[in-house]
């Protein structure tokens, strides 16, 4: 091996990448949002008392969990070419990590006592005021960890929005190394800029998982 | 065969019963899972006011019984009546009844309040939450006047200075005594005392018990309880139903039950937890 580590090239790609980090982080924010939202939302249609919601809601699911990531980027960019790239890749991030998050979302009201539910009965709460105010406030707590985990992992899936063309940081190495013939340093570098935000973060998931342990 | 309370009832017929003042009717009431079955023909009225304690080898279907009056089972057969309603059944056209609906069950339900072997309540929220909640949000309290309720209430059941501390924080008789004070926060005609002691630490039983002594004495609550404690049953008590295998062996004033029972099954309980 005598490579030439080329640190110059580190230093001008720096700042590229921390501008398509910028994206990177918006993408993982706003479709980790998307799939807590949509992930209870599905979570909740699949306990629906009539078969007309649940059978549909877990075909879409199964639909979405069965097919790559890659694959319904690429589809869903095909389709709705009248929106913008990013918007598409948030909304398919989302999609596609809520279909995952419901079942955390399940087993997190699954895990809410039996005896909270008749509590509720007891003092004559609505459906929607025992779901309210006991039930999600609980399971939400019981999957806050998992949500955590969930948004890490969607975190380093964002590479992916480069094929639909989204500026996020991996398309920034991509281009940078393309255009000066320096691939190594920037994916070294793009990488680590992974490592610096993502293990951070999963150590503050883990502290907070023993908080809410009890 | 009462597998189907459609058949055998009729309002009309019942009119005269629920006039006559019962509170709480049961009428043939069965409840199976699947082919065991747990409450079998059962017959039994409470009046208003009236403390009523099920005493009886465990299995022997007396929790089921408050279960069923909270809605928390359906029934299998038969009818329960509450204040002249049928609980789980409304009026339909031509005289007849048809399931309730959830609407008509909630309306019943607030009558009737629960405490629970386990207390249930909710850890999300803190005491004077788990005990306004429903005042606010059911029966439509102005919140101010049911936290003054709740404290009056937390007054009573000498946990006043609790009013912040979340469930957990509590201990289990503490806790057991929210849960009573929750209900109560309900104004319900009816308060039904699932093993309401069973889950507590030994030292604990007496306080929980002497509120409850506290509470039979002081208001007009027609109380049905589930006890294994048999002198908070004797203290208490109007009228003592014995159960085994589904069905009311004996029943009777707790100084007849206790003192001379006449059923050789009675007799054989008694001397086994006494």
């Amino acid at each position: 091996m005598n490579y030439q580590w080329d640190w110059d090239a580190v230093r001008e790609a720096f700042p590229l990448l921390m501008e398509g980090f910028k994206t990177t982080l918006l993408a993982t924010v706003l479709g980790t949002l998307v799939a807590a939202v949509l992930g209870l939302v599905v979570a909740m249609a699949g306990r629906a008392p009539t078969r007309l919601v649940t059978i549909p809601v877990r075909a879409l699911t199964e639909f979405v969990r069965s097919t790559p990531l890659l694959v319904q980027l690429v589809g869903a960019y095909t389709i709705f070419n009248s929106f913008e790239p990013l918007t598409i890749g948030i909304a398919v991030l989302g999609i596609h990590y809520a279909s995952y998050l419901s079942e955390v979302y399940r087993a997190g009201i699954d895990a809410v006592p039996k005896g909270q539910w008749e509590a509720c009965r007891a003092l004559s709460m609505s459906p929607r005021r025992t779901w309210q105010a006991v039930i999600l406030p609980q399971a939400v707590r019981n999957v806050l960890p998992a949500l955590g985990n969930y948004g890490i992992a969607m975190f380093k899936e964002t590479p992916f929005l480069a094929v639909i063309t989204v500026s996020e940081m991996v398309f920034e190495a991509q281009e940078y190394g393309s255009e000066h013939f320096v691939y190594a340093e920037v994916f070294t570098l793009a990488g680590l800029i992974f490592l610096a935000a993502s293990y951070p973060t999963s150590l503050l998931m883990r502290k907070l998982e023993k908080r809410l342990g009890h | 065969m009462a597998t189907d309370p459609l058949q055998k009832t009729n309002p009309e017929d019942r009119a005269p019963e629920t006039a006559a003042g019962h509170l709480v009717v049961f009428d043939q009431v069965v409840k199976r899972y699947g082919d065991h079955v747990v409450l079998d023909h059962l017959d039994f009225t409470v009046e208003r006011g009236q403390h009523v304690t099920l005493i009886g080898p465990s299995g022997s279907g007396k929790t089921t019984i408050l279960r069923l009056l909270m809605t928390l089972e359906r029934i299998s057969g038969g009818l329960i009546m509450v204040s002249g309603k049928p609980l789980s059944h409304m009026a339909g056209p031509g005289g007849s009844l048809k399931p309730a609906s959830e609407k008509y069950q909630r309306e019943i339900r607030k009558k009737i309040g629960m405490v629970f072997q386990q207390f249930n309540l909710f850890p999300n929220m803190n005491v004077l939450q788990n005990i306004t909640e429903s005042p606010v949000n059911v029966l439509g309290m102005d919140r101010a006047e049911a936290e003054e309720r709740a404290e009056e209430l937390l007054d009573m059941v000498g946990l006043r200075e609790k009013i912040t501390a979340h469930p957990t924080q509590l201990s289990g008789g503490q806790q057991q005594r929210v849960a009573i004070a929750r209900a109560l926060a309900m104004r319900p005609e009816i308060l039904l005392l699932d093993e309401v002691t069973s889950a507590l630490d030994p030292e604990l039983v007496a306080g929980v018990l002497d509120l409850l002594r506290e509470i039979a004495r002081t208001t007009d609550i027609t109380m049905l309880c589930v006890t294994h404690e048999m002198n908070f049953a004797r203290d208490i008590s109007d009228q003592v139903l014995m159960f085994d295998s589904g069905r009311v062996i004996e029943s009777g004033p707790p100084e007849k039950l206790f003192g001379d029972p006449d059923h050789e099954r009675t007799r054989e309980f008694l001397s086994a937890v006494l």
